[in-house]
Formats: C-alpha cells, structure tokens, sequence
C-alpha cells in the first residue's frame, strides 16, 4: 500500500480540445468540492473560436480560501496526445496522468494510467457519463469522498422529470467504474485533508458576474455593450438579469455607440455602465474624453486581454493601464478601479457606480482575463450594506451654475424634467456652460476636473508589516497570486511589507505615504513596460516590475523566486 | 444662452441658412411644450461639432437641457438620452458633415431600431467650420479647399439613405421658411419614432446656394426647390422613392410609418419578466 500524503490542496487539470466540455468537468468537481465544505477556484484557457483548438480548464480545490491557480497539476486528465504533451511537464512530483486510452500513447515513463471513459460510460448503461467515469477516477486519486460527487450527482439531476432516478443511477454506476480503474492502477496522488467549512453563507461566481451583480445591487439603471472577449459574459449578463420597466439594456453597433450611448443615459439622471476590452477601450477614447469634459457620470469596464490590436483574445495580460488611466487626449487622468478577486468584482462594480455619481464623470473598472471567467466560492454579499449613491441634483431653482470653481464641494447637476437646464458642453466652458477660450476659464476648469477626484477617497486598501523597507505591491488580477508568493516570503522569513489598493487612481493617502517612504517597491505586473511601477515612479516612488507577457498569470512559487532575484539585483544598488 | 454672454466666442456668418433653422427649432420647442404640457427642462438637444452645432448655445427665451458632445456621435448620445430617458423630448441638432460623413455609421442601426428622436440635419454641402472643404453632400466636381481640380466623389444622396435605411418619419425643407420647418419639426417629434428633418441650410461664405435652391429669374435660374405635390402618398414606400428620384430638393413630408420604437417593443418584451436582485443573488448560492 502507497503512503498517502496529507496535503490542505489540489489542482485538477482537464486537457483537449475545445467542445469536449472541460469546462463542464472542471466546473462538476469544483461544485462537488464546495458542497462538501472546501474552496474552490477554476481556471480556463482556450483558443479564440467556437469550437476545437487546444484547450483546458482546471480547478484548485483547498481546505482554505484559494488565491492562484497554484504551480503545477496534481491530477491532469488529458483526452488526446496534444494535450499530453503539452501540460505533461507541468504534472507535480506526485502527480498522477490520466489519459483517454483510445487517442492518446503517453511517451516515456511515469505515473500515467489509460482508461477509455467512453467503454465505461456505455457499461453504466449512459452513453453520456464518460465525465463521470473520469470524475470518479480523480475522486479515487485524492482521496477525496465519492459521497460528495454522488451527492453533486444527485442534486444536478433530480430536475423532476421523468427518467431522473435512472440517470442519477447510471452516473452514480459511472463515478464507481471509474474509481475502479483508478484503484487498480495502483497510483495515489495523495489525501486531500478534511474541509474547514466555512460559517457564512457562500455563492459561486465568475468575476464578471460579480462586477454586474455588484454594478445591479448599486442601482445600475442602464447598459448599453457590444460583444467583445472577454467582456460578452457581462453584456449576456445584463440582457438576461436587467430586466425592469424603468430600466434599459441593449447591445448596439460598436464601441463607439456604446460609449455615447452611456453617456446620454448619465446625462438624463442615470447610473450607466459599459463593458469592453482593449480594442474597445481605444474606439472609446473620443467619448470618455467627453465625459470627462462635460463631466458626465457613467462607468467603464475593460476586462483586459492580451494585446495591441486583436493580440490575444482569450488570454492573461494586464498591459491596458496606460491606455485605461489615460484613455483620453488632453489632460485627463480617470478613477481606475482594479478588482484583484471575485469577491472584490462585486464591491468595485457597486463602488464604480458610486463614484461616477458623486464626482460627477467617467470611472474606469479593470478587470482582467483570468479574473472574469473564474469561477469562486466566496462569501454571500449583504444585499442591504450595498449603497446606491446619487449625484446631487438639488440645484435649486435660481442662477443655477452647473461648473461653478472647485471649492471642496461639487456644484449640483441638474436632470432633464427638473426645475433648471443647461448645455453639457464638450468645449471648454464657463460656469454654466456656455463655450468660451478664455484661459481664466480654461485654467479653473481644468483644476476642478482634476481636484473633484478628492471626493473619491473610500475605496479598500490593505497595509501589512509597514516597517520593512521593501514592498510587494501588486494590482489588479495578480493580487491572489502575489499574495501566495509574499505568503512563502514571510515564512521563510524575508521581512517584507504588503501594499495593496484596489483604486489605482486617485491612490488613498495612506497608500501613497506608505509607497513613498519605501527604499523599494516592487510590483509583479503581466505586461512587458511594466506599467503600474512607472506610473509609480511618475509619483516620485521607487518602483520596480516583475513582468511576465505570456498570455499566462504567474505561478506562485516561480513569481516568489523572481521577487527574490529582484531583490538582490536591485538591493545591491543601494 | 439666454441672454448675450459677451464670452461666448461662436457667431454665424450674416445670411447663414441656421438662423431660418433656430427661429423653426425655437417656435416647435415652444408649441411642443405647450401643447404637451411638459416642463421646457424636459427638451433635450444632442448637438453635433460644426456650426450648426452650436445651435445649442444660441436659442433665445427658455431654455431646454443640452448635450455638446463630440462630432459625428449625436445619434448614439440621443439613443442613450432617449431609450434611458423615454418621458424626454430629444432632439438631434447636426450638420451634413456630422450627420452623414463621420457619423454615417449610426444612421442605419438608428433606424432598424427606431428610438424616438427628431433630428434636425442642416445640410449646406461644405464643412464650413472648418473654412470650406467638401462634404458627401457637395457637387462633384465642386471646388473647395480640399478639392482644388474638383471632388472627385459621387455626391451622397441623404433622403434616399433615410428610405432605405428604414427611417419612419422623413421630411425635407429649406431654411428660408422657419415657419414651415416648425411645423415639419413639431410633427417630427410627435412622430413615435425616428424622424429626420433634412434642411437644406445655405452657408453664405463658402457654399451660397440661395439662388440655386429658390431660383432667381432674372439670372435665368430655375431653382431646384419644389414643394411637394398635395396627392403625394407619403405612407407608400415606392411613391416615396420615385418622388427622390426626381432630383432637386423637394420640401414636405416624403415618407412616414408607424412601428413600434425601442422602448414600446421593450415595455411589450419584458412584460413579468422582471428580476429582483435578491432572487439573482440566490441563483449563485452553493
């Protein structure tokens, strides 16, 4: 009998071909996972096309709050010989391969066993249950209860239709056939430790979805998208959930008209949100620009991939920052709001909202590949903490001036149908709006667009071991992962400080003192420029970048090990 | 603007055809608002970039709500006041460089959805903003600044795009008759739907086509404007077309039909089958 290590988590990783639902599987053990008491995140990659083309989705499952995709797989299930040699490598020291027998010769020797799921599936009497003839050979694998699968099994498929018991029969005979094999193989991967339920009350949600929920339970009134990887899910989202007499939701021609769209819904009195990517950040740039001249409430979502131009459509990147924070010509500079869980997806969509209220303009949510197809068990939000903010609109009804001077408060803005009108204007403007160049006007609009951002000042930030000299600061979709990293870190003992802030601009006080007394901050970031440390270094901090342009996010033990030589590279300058 | 502020620094040209334009904009806002019995604050002008644009500045008396924006995007602003916005008035001030050159893109999608927005499109053939270079809707062959040997490009025929683009309520007009253009403008915003008023609107200083759209006798100039013949149809498509297909600039109702705007077929769509976030939340519990 093989010695089974106890171990607190696993990566289970499905490889093949698009369409052969490794989504599905990925998904079915993570939920089986969760209902049995432990924390799960899922991970996908795949090809920008409907159907086919390499692909993989996995999911980690760990007795505590899961951060990162982890550094290696622990079971990889792979369906044809591409998929085999292409994630072979990334299989742990005790990690076991399972592979279809029928379209994959493994090379080489390891732990690797063949098992034709389809063969067993046809023996459970249901044709359809190969899945779970493989779920119940991983199940086998980690150690993990067959119970909690059968339980997956029997919620999933108790639908009150006819023919329900016969097929929880069958997939139930399934996940045993499977188990089977995977006994006789010999191979054991490992004990996956008891769960540590936790107390609350928990949902499972991508990202994406968080940040619409988040965005609705704030009041969101109107959403105005147009398809575009990896930000669709959201307009699909809203189309299917947004759905109210005095609300509206439309998918329109382009970017363009989204953007536009958004803005003659902020105008009228509404709170409105788009969604894009890249690509439609830059067709947008014209109209965020009006915003933020006309200063127009609305919110901006660019849910970052791979770029310049098409780039990578489905893959990781964070490289949007520049054209995100300064999205615009002229002088602009926008809110930046970066989620870096899904839990935060759902605060940053409802604090977005907020935000373009109370200070009167545009306000930009980055969100990233990685971060929005995740799937993650996290606490239930408390619908009623959720504020729905409003812009002042009390103009009262005499000599109202819409661009009075920047005071430390925010002149009101009118809403059509109300007691006072006047002319959003995109030129420069006076106080109530007409056109002028006058540079007195220019000189006390432009520091009012800049200063109303003051108002801003309550978004999240985490500040830990404030002492050491030396600081990881990561933004955005790398947080989870950095943080893991700085975790092994500590415990070997590097005396390190922790600085994160989800609002990238305008960036708390705190965060802002803290970065400046640093000797160095260093920022792990998926781009090539490393965007975020030279923003940084424009604030007079010194700012150094992790950078990785893979298509990839890090791997926590390989991005710990880059933070170090960092370190020593960079220390012995001063 | 009210009252003259001595700041502002926009004027239009002595003779420009947009004043004939803002006097018909003014007299419709005010009988629309009367007989509706709405608040003026509930008219909201979206305004295109180039001299028509600033149309929104100059009205006199009252004034309604507006949107300066940026150019070529009128449509697409409108569409979120107007969809956002149902209860509104929204009205599109715009120029044929605005309208049809850089935001051409947005009149088709407008149309196949039909919001209920009235369009005023002052057309006078020539950016003049910018100090006289061509526009889809100068003469080939027209000399300008950025046509020197002459444009080289057919030139674009706007009432028939609208036809076919399937906009619902279509009128054509000229400048010279504010009192006229009132009435096509008002009735275009009580039209349930998309409806463009395209107004010939001379500019005086690069592109004076006074003469040729009246006419003038003694030059021996015919005059290419002609009031549309009382028997014309305006509900059939095909009396429409071969009324365009006449040429010249024909001043009435061209066509109109009633379908449902976006926000009726919405209203009808989603009828029980609103969400409550509480409901949405639970669907994603373990």
């Amino acid at each position: 009998m093989v010695q089974k290590v106890k171990s607190k988590d696993f990566v289970i990783r499905f490889a093949g071909e698009g369409g052969q639902g490794l989504v599905t599987s990925a998904d079915a053990m993570g939920r089986a996972a969760t209902g049995a008491g432990y924390y799960i995140q899922t991970f996908s990659t795949f090809p920008s096309q409907i159907m086919g083309g390499p692909a993989s989705s996995q999911v980690r499952i760990s007795t505590t709050p899961v951060l990162s995709n982890g550094d290696s797989v622990d079971v990889l299930v792979v369906l044809n010989q591409y998929a085999f040699d292409n994630h072979i490598e990334e299989l742990s020291e005790n990690g076991v391969c399972i592979y279809n027998a029928q379209d994959c010769v493994p090379t080489g020797e390891g732990n690797y066993f063949g098992i034709n799921a389809d063969e067993l599936a046809k023996e459970s009497g249901n044709t359809r249950a190969a899945n779970m003839v493989i779920l119940g050979a991983i199940s086998t694998l980690i150690d993990f209860n067959l119970e909690s699968i059968e339980n997956f099994v029997k919620e999933r498929f108790t639908r009150g239709r006819v023919g329900d018991e016969e097929i929880i029969k069958s997939n139930i005979l399934a996940l045993g056939l499977g188990s089977e094999v995977a006994k006789k193989s010999g191979f054991v991967v490992g004990s996956l430790e008891d769960p540590i339920p936790p107390k609350y009350e928990q949902i499972m949600i991508t990202g994406n979805a968080a940040l619409s929920l988040g965005a609705v339970s704030a009041g969101l009134d109107s959403y105005y998208g147009y398809p575009i990887s990896p930000a669709t899910t959201i307009l699909v989202w809203m189309e299917q959930n947004l759905i109210s007499k005095d609300k509206f939701v439309f998918q329109v021609s382009s970017e363009i008209e989204a953007i536009n769209n958004i803005l003659g819904a902020g105008f009228s009195g509404k709170k409105a949100m788009t969604a894009t990517a890249g690509p439609g950040i830059a067709l947008m740039s014209e109209g965020i620009g009006l915003s933020w001249m006309a200063e127009i409430p609305c919110v901006i979502i660019d849910v970052q991939r791979g770029g310049p131009a098409t780039g990578l459509p489905t893959k990781s990147e964070q490289s949007d920052l520049f054209a995100c924070m300064f999205p615009a010509h002229g002088d602009v500079r926008l809110p930046v709001l970066a989620p870096g869980t899904v839990e935060e997806c759902f605060y940053v969509g409802g604090l977005a909202t907020n935000w373009a209220e109370r200070y009167q303009g545009p306000v930009m949510i980055m969100s990233e590949f990685s971060l929005a197809e995740k799937s993650e068990n996290i606490k239930k939000p408390d619908l009623s903490k959720v504020k729905d903010e409003r812009r002042n609109s009390n103009t009262g009804s005499n000599g109202y001036r819409r661009y009075e001077s920047w005071n430390g408060q925010l002149s009101p803005m009118a809403i059509p149908g109300g007691d006072v009108s006047y002319v959003a204007n995109g030129s420069e403007h006076d106080e109530i709006g007409d056109t002028t160049h006058l540079p007195r006007h220019h000189v006390r609009l432009t520091e009012r667009r800049f200063s109303k951002l003051d108002l801003l000042n309550d978004a999240l930030f985490e500040i830990e071991n404030p002492e050491s000299e030396i600081a990881i600061m990561p933004w955005g979709s790398s947080k989870g992962v950095t943080r893991e990293a700085y975790d092994k870190l500590i415990e070997q003992n590097n005396n390190l400080s922790w600085i994160y802030s989800v609002s990238l601009n305008p960036l708390p006080p705190d965060v802002l003192k803290q970065l400046k007394q640093k000797k160095m901050v260093i920022v792990p970031e998926l781009n090539y420029q490393g965007q975020w440390s030279s923003i940084l270094r424009m604030e007079g901090i010194n700012a150094v970048s992790v950078t990785q342009y893979t298509g990839l996010p890090f791997k926590p033990t390989d991005l710990a090990n880059k933070i170090l030589s960092k370190i020593k590279l960079e220390g012995d300058k001063f | 603007m009210s009252d003259r502020n001595l700041e502002y620094d926009f004027k239009w040209c002595p003779g420009c055809g947009d004043f004939g334009v803002k006097r018909a904009l003014e007299q419709a806002i005010n009988t629309y608002t009367e007989e509706f019995e709405i608040p003026r604050t509930s008219n909201v002008i979206v305004a295109g970039i180039g001299c028509s644009g600033n149309m929104v500045h100059l009205l006199d008396g009252e004034q309604p709500f507006g949107i300066h924006g940026i150019h070529g995007r009128t449509l697409p602003i409108a569409f979120g006041v107007s969809t956002s916005r149902p209860d509104l008035n929204t009205i599109i001030v715009a120029g044929d460089g605005d309208f049809l050159s850089i935001g051409g893109e947005h009149i088709g999608p407008s149309a196949a959805r039909n919001p209920n927005i009235t369009c005023i499109v002052m057309d006078n053939g020539v950016y003049g903003l910018t100090k006289g270079q061509s526009s889809p809707t100068s003469d080939t062959g027209q000399i300008t600044t950025s046509t020197p040997f002459g444009k080289m490009e057919a030139k674009m025929k706007p009432l028939e795009l609208y036809l076919s683009y399937g906009v619902s309520y279509i009128a054509s007009h000229y400048s010279s008759k504010p009192k006229l253009l009132a009435q096509f403008i008002v009735d275009g915003m009580k039209h349930k739907g998309l409806s463009i008023i395209h107004v010939q609107s001379p500019c005086t200083t690069y592109n004076d086509t006074y003469d040729i759209l009246k006419g003038d006798r003694k030059k021996g100039i015919p005059g290419t404007a002609f009031i549309i013949e009382e028997d014309h149809d305006p509900s059939d498509y095909n009396a429409a077309s071969s009324l365009l297909q006449k040429g010249g600039v024909p001043l009435g109702l061209i066509f109109k039909k009633e379908p449902p705007t976006i926000n009726e077929l919405q209203d009808k769509l989603i009828q029980d089958k609103s969400k409550k976030i509480e409901d949405i939340l639970a669907s994603y519990s373990i």
